[in-house]
C-alpha cells in the first residue's frame, strides 16, 4: 500500500509499484484529464505537477512518488469550480481545437507562470518545447500565456515558490530543454 | 407518415431547390424509436431533423459530424441559428447518433445534389482510399467537407424553413400576412399590432405543417452569426480536463487491452507463444487476432508488460525485402516503362505539350520526391467495444461511424441494428480516423471475451507503424519556355493517382499541358491525409513553377501573378499574400522569402513564408496567408483551421518522414518522427477574402499544401539551394 496526495486528497493506492503514475491517475483514481500520448516523456500530453514541477507522468513510477504531493488538470482550478486564470486565457483566446493535449499544455504553462510570472517569448520557448500540439496552436499558446501572465493577481506572482528538490527518480522529464536540435 | 423510412423521410423533406429534411416533424405516436431518444420530454418538439426547440425557448442543433478540433460542432449551428433568427446565447447542440436517418451521404447525394455529389464524399474517403463502397450511408467528416456540405445544404436550409414554418403558423395564429411578420433573437414580432411571442409558441402547429419549397436564405449583409468570431461548445471542457476522448471511455468491469500486429503489412500471425504473458499477474488473454496479437489484462500496464512477453512469428513475403529506397526505385522505373512504351495514363491534356517540348530550344528538368508520412494524431488509435446482450457496442472517435458500423456488422456477422456506435471526441483526425482497422480490432477483442467491456489502446509505436500513410510520390517534370520567358508547354508525370483528381492541375495559363501517371503500387498501407493528394502535388508544381520562375529571371510573384489573368479570385489571393508580408522588401541577411498558391477543396490560398537561414538551418519566422473560401462562416474557426494547417504542412516539409526497412516502419514514437514545437513555430498571419457565400470551400485542409513549397521557395531565394526531396531537415 502506498500513500500519495493527489490534488490535495491524500489516496491510498494499492498497484505495481513500476506501474507508470499516469495511468494511476487516470484508471485508478479516475481523474482523465490527463492523457496518454506517447509513454515516452516526448509529447508532454500526461503532465501533471509534482511538488510544483512539471514531470511526464507516462514514465514515472508510482513506486517512486511515497508521501508526495501530486496535482493534475482537475486540480488547478483557483476554487470550487472556477477556472484557472491560464485556464480563462485559454478560453479567451480559443487555443484548443482538437483538445488532446490542453491538459498538458496548460500544467505546463501554469507551472512556467509560477516561476516566471512574466516570461519572455524565450521563456515560453523553453518551458513549452516539451509539449506537442499536433493541431498546430503554438500562436495562440504562446499569446495565452502572455495574456494570463498580465492578469495574474499580485499575491500569486508575489509567492515564493517552494523549492523541495525531485530525487533522480522523479526528476522532470524534458520539462524544459530543446527539441529537434 | 407512419414509420419514418428514408423514402418517406426523402418525400417528406426534399425540396426542389436542393433543400433538405424542411418539414419533418416528429409528433407523438409518429416517433421513430431511434429518432425518439432525441425528443427527451414530452413538451420538446423537433421542427425538423437538424433542430430542437426546446420548452424554455431555447435551440438546440443536432451535428451529424465529428469534432475533432476543426470546430464544427459550433460553425454548423451558428448557420443553423442564423437563418432561423435565433437567439444565439440560447443555442446548443448535440451530436446525432450514427443512424442513417443523418447520414451525410444520404443527405448531400439524393437530397440536395441528386445529379452531383461532391465527389469529395465519394471519392476521397469512400471510393479509392475506403474499402467501404458496400456502405450504402456515411456519416463522414472529411474532405473539408461539413461546413460547404452539410452547413449549405443542411444547416441553413433547415434553419430558414424551420423559421418559416413558425412564421406561416404565427400568421395564422395572428390572422396576419406572412410578411409583416419578422423574427428575431428566438422571437417573432408583428409590429403593426405591437405583438411579439417566443418561437416555442409556435412549434407545435409549426411542426404540423407542411415544410416550405424554398426557403429564402439570407444574404452575407443579412448575416448576425455566420461569418462573426464566436466561442467554440467544445473549448471549455477542453481546457478543464473533461471532455471525453475515446481514450476516457470508463465502463464498470472493464479490461485493456494492448495490441501489437505484423510490421510488415501483408504478413500475418503463423505462430503465437503467449505462454509467459498467461501466468503475469492481471493477464485475463491472449488473443491472436490473424493479423496480429492482443493481450486483455485487469490494468492497461498489465496488458502492455504481459504483451512485450509474447513471441509472435509472422508469415514473411516479397514485402519483407522492400525500403524506402527500393520504392523509389520502382517508381522511377515505372515512369521510364510508361514514357517508353506509350502506355501513360492521361490526367489533364491541353494544347500539344510534347509537341512544342520536342522543338524547344531548352528543356527544363525537374525530379521531386515526397516519403511517406503518418498522421501521428496526439491521440492514439484506441476503441472501447462491450459484446453484450447480443450487441456489439463500440466507444471510440470515429471520423466516418456510420460507414464503421455497417463494416462491422459486415465483417463480424452481426445485423447492423446490433451494432450500436457512440462516438465521441476525437484526438485529431487527420484522415486517419476515417478508417476501420482500429474499431474492428476493438471489436474483436471484446468479442473473445463477451459480456465484459474491452478497452483497447495503441502505443505510440503501435499507432506510428500501423497506419495508412500519406503515399511516397515521385513526380517529373518538363517545361520550355517563349521569348518571355513564360512557360509555353509543362509536362509533368507522376506515380499512383488517388483523390482528388485536380490534385496536381495547375492554376496557370499555360497553353500546353500533359500531365500523367503511372500505377507503381507497394505493400504500404494508405488513406487520406490532411488535403490528401493536394500536399504532395502543391508541393510539386508551385516549386516547380517557381524554379522556372528563376530560369526566367523573373520574380517568382509577378511570375505567377502574371499567369493568373484568367482567374482573377485567385490572382486576389496571391496578392493579399504578398502584400501582407511586404513582398520584395529587403529582409536581413540570411533570410528568404517564398511564395506558393494552390486551391483545394474550393479555397484558394496563398502563403508567404520568411525564412532565416543564418544559422545555416532553417528557422521559420513568419508565415502570411491569405485565402478564399467564399465566406468564412466562422471567422476565428477559419482562421485557426488555417493557422492549424499551416502548422501541419511546415512539420512535414520540415521533419515529416516514414522509412521503411526489410518492410517494416522505421520510425516509431516522437523521438524519431518530429514534429514542430513551440521553440520552432513560426508566427502566422491570416487574412481571409470573403468572394462570394455561394459556393464555399472547405477549412480543414486547404492551408496545408502551400506551406510545404512557400518554404523550399524561400530556402531557395536565400541559399540558390532547390530543395526537390522533403524532409528539408535531410536533403537541405
Amino acid at each position: 500500500m502506498l500513500e500519495i496526495t493527489v490534488n490535495g486528497i491524500s489516496r491510498q493506492l494499492d498497484v505495481e509499484p513500476d506501474t507508470p503514475l499516469l495511468w494511476v491517475v487516470r484508471d485508478e483514481l479516475k481523474l482523465k484529464g490527463t492523457k496518454f500520448g506517447c509513454g515516452m516523456a516526448q509529447c508532454g500530453a500526461c503532465t501533471v505537477h509534482l511538488d510544483g514541477v512539471p514531470i511526464r507522468s507516462c514514465v514515472t513510477p508510482i513506486s517512486s512518488l511515497a508521501g508526495r504531493s501530486i496535482t493534475t488538470i482537475e486540480g488547478i482550478g483557483e476554487a470550487q469550480g472556477s477556472l484557472h486564470v491560464v485556464q480563462q486565457a485559454w478560453i479567451e483566446e480559443q487555443v484548443p481545437q482538437c483538445g488532446y493535449c490542453q491538459s498538458g499544455q496548460i500544467m505546463s504553462a501554469v507551472a512556467l507562470l509560477e516561476k516566471t510570472p512574466q516570461p519572455t517569448d524565450e521563456d515560453i520557448d523553453k518551458a513549452m518545447a516539451g509539449n506537442i500540439c499536433r493541431c498546430g496552436m503554438y500562436g495562440r499558446i504562446r499569446k495565452a500565456i502572455h495574456s494570463a501572465s498580465a492578469k495574474l493577481p499580485e499575491e500569486i506572482i508575489l509567492t515564493p515558490l517552494i523549492d523541495q528538490a525531485a530525487d533522480d527518480a522523479v526528476k522532470p522529464t524534458n520539462a524544459e530543454g530543446s527539441y529537434n536540435g | 407518415m407512419g414509420k419514418w423510412t428514408r423514402r418517406a423521410f426523402l418525400t417528406t423533406g426534399a425540396l426542389v431547390g436542393g433543400g433538405l429534411i424542411v418539414g419533418v416533424a416528429i409528433r407523438p405516436g409518429h416517433r421513430t424509436p431511434k429518432l425518439a431518444g432525441l425528443v427527451e420530454n414530452e413538451g420538446e418538439t423537433l421542427v425538423n431533423a437538424w433542430v430542437k426547440i426546446l420548452p424554455d425557448n431555447s435551440i438546440k442543433v443536432i451535428v451529424p459530424h465529428a469534432e475533432m478540433g476543426q470546430g464544427v460542432h459550433t460553425a454548423l449551428p451558428m448557420m443553423l441559428a442564423d437563418e432561423m433568427d435565433a437567439d444565439w446565447s440560447t443555442v446548443s447542440m448535440e451530436q446525432a447518433p450514427a443512424d442513417d436517418q443523418y447520414a451525410s451521404r444520404d443527405v448531400v447525394r439524393e437530397v440536395a445534389f441528386p445529379s452531383q455529389a461532391p465527389g469529395i464524399v465519394e471519392d476521397t474517403l469512400n471510393g479509392v482510399f475506403l474499402k467501404i463502397a458496400q456502405s450504402m450511408s456515411l456519416q463522414i467528416t472529411g474532405g473539408s467537407f461539413s461546413v460547404r456540405g452539410t452547413g449549405t445544404w443542411g444547416m441553413r436550409v433547415a434553419g430558414a424553413a424551420a423559421r418559416e414554418l413558425l412564421i406561416a403558423a404565427a400568421a395564422e395564429e395572428w390572422q396576419v400576412p406572412l410578411d409583416q411578420i419578422r423574427a428575431e433573437n428566438s422571437y417573432l414580432f408583428h409590429d403593426k399590432s405591437n405583438r411579439s411571442e417566443p418561437f416555442i409558441t409556435f412549434a407545435k402547429a409549426a411542426a404540423g405543417k407542411q415544410g416550405p419549397t424554398q426557403p429564402k436564405l439570407k444574404t452575407p449583409d443579412q448575416f448576425k452569426i455566420m461569418g462573426k468570431r464566436v466561442e467554440r461548445f467544445d473549448i471549455p471542457a477542453k481546457v478543464d480536463g473533461s471532455a471525453v476522448f475515446g481514450v476516457d471511455i470508463d465502463l464498470p468491469g472493464m479490461k485493456y487491452a494492448c495490441v501489437k500486429c505484423a510490421p510488415v503489412f501483408g504478413s500475418t500471425v503463423s505462430a503465437v507463444d503467449g505462454s509467459s504473458a498467461e501466468k503475469m499477474a492481471g493477464v485475463v488473454k491472449v488473443v491472436n487476432l490473424g493479423t496480429g496479437v492482443g493481450v486483455i489484462a485487469d490494468t492497461y500496464w498489465q496488458a502492455k508488460k504481459a504483451l512485450d512477453t509474447v513471441n509472435v512469428t509472422y508469415t514473411k513475403g516479397e514485402s519483407n525485402r522492400v525500403s524506402s529506397a527500393t520504392m523509389f526505385e520502382q517508381f522511377g522505373k515505372s515512369m521510364d516503362a510508361a514514357v517508353a512504351n506509350g502506355d501513360e495514363q492521361d490526367d489533364y491534356k491541353l494544347g500539344s505539350a510534347r509537341k512544342v517540348l520536342a522543338s524547344a530550344d531548352k528543356v527544363i528538368e525537374a525530379e521531386y520526391r515526397v516519403p511517406h508520412l503518418a498522421h501521428a494524431t496526439m491521440e492514439p488509435m484506441n476503441c472501447t467495444a462491450w459484446a453484450h446482450d447480443d450487441k456489439l457496442e463500440i466507444w471510440s472517435g470515429l471520423q466516418n461511424p456510420l460507414g464503421i458500423r455497417n463494416l462491422l456488422a459486415e465483417e463480424l456477422e452481426f445485423d447492423r441494428e446490433q451494432v450500436v456506435i457512440n462516438n465521441v471526441y476525437l484526438g485529431g483526425g487527420f484522415g486517419r480516423r476515417a478508417m476501420d482497422d482500429y474499431p474492428v480490432q476493438g471489436a474483436k477483442l471484446a468479442l473473445a471475451l463477451p459480456g465484459v467491456p474491452v478497452k483497447m489502446i495503441w502505443s505510440r509505436e503501435e499507432d506510428m507503424q500501423q497506419d495508412f500513410y500519406r503515399p511516397a510520390v515521385m513526380s517529373r517534370f518538363k517545361a520550355s519556355l517563349n521569348a518571355n520567358g513564360m512557360p509555353e508547354a509543362w509536362e509533368n508525370q507522376f506515380v499512383d493517382k488517388h483523390e482528388p483528381v485536380e490534385a496536381p492541375t495547375i492554376p496557370y495559363a499555360v497553353e500546353n499541358q500533359y500531365i500523367h501517371y503511372t500505377d507503381s503500387p507497394t505493400h504500404m498501407r494508405f488513406g487520406p491525409w490532411r488535403s490528401v493528394d493536394h500536399t504532395q502535388h502543391a508541393f510539386f508544381t508551385e516549386s516547380f513553377i517557381d524554379e522556372l520562375a528563376a530560369e526566367a529571371g523573373i520574380d517568382p510573384y509577378t511570375y505567377r501573378y502574371d499567369l493568373l489573368s484568367h482567374d482573377l479570385r485567385a490572382r486576389k489571393v496571391l496578392e493579399t499574400a504578398a502584400k501582407m508580408a511586404d513582398w520584395g522588401k529587403p529582409l536581413a541577411e540570411g533570410w528568404g522569402q517564398g511564395i506558393a498558391l494552390h486551391r483545394s477543396f474550393n479555397t484558394i490560398v496563398a502563403e508567404v513564408v520568411n525564412v532565416d537561414m543564418s544559422s545555416g538551418k532553417p528557422r521559420v519566422a513568419q508565415v502570411y496567408c491569405a485565402a478564399d473560401p467564399g465566406y468564412a462562416m466562422s471567422l476565428d474557426g477559419f482562421t485557426a483551421q488555417m493557422e492549424s494547417g499551416i502548422s501541419c504542412g511546415l512539420t512535414s516539409a520540415l521533419y515529416g518522414e516514414v522509412n521503411v526497412k526489410d518492410g517494416a516502419v522505421v520510425e516509431s514514437n516522437f523521438h524519431d518522427y518530429k514534429v514542430l514545437r513551440m521553440n520552432q513555430s513560426p508566427q502566422i498571419q491570416v487574412e481571409i477574402i470573403n468572394s462570394g457565400d455561394r459556393s464555399l470551400g472547405g477549412g480543414g485542409e486547404p492551408g496545408t499544401p502551400p506551406a510545404a513549397p512557400a518554404l523550399t521557395n524561400a530556402i531557395f531565394a536565400v541559399t540558390g539551394k532547390r530543395i526537390r526531396q522533403l524532409p528539408v531537415s535531410k536533403y537541405l
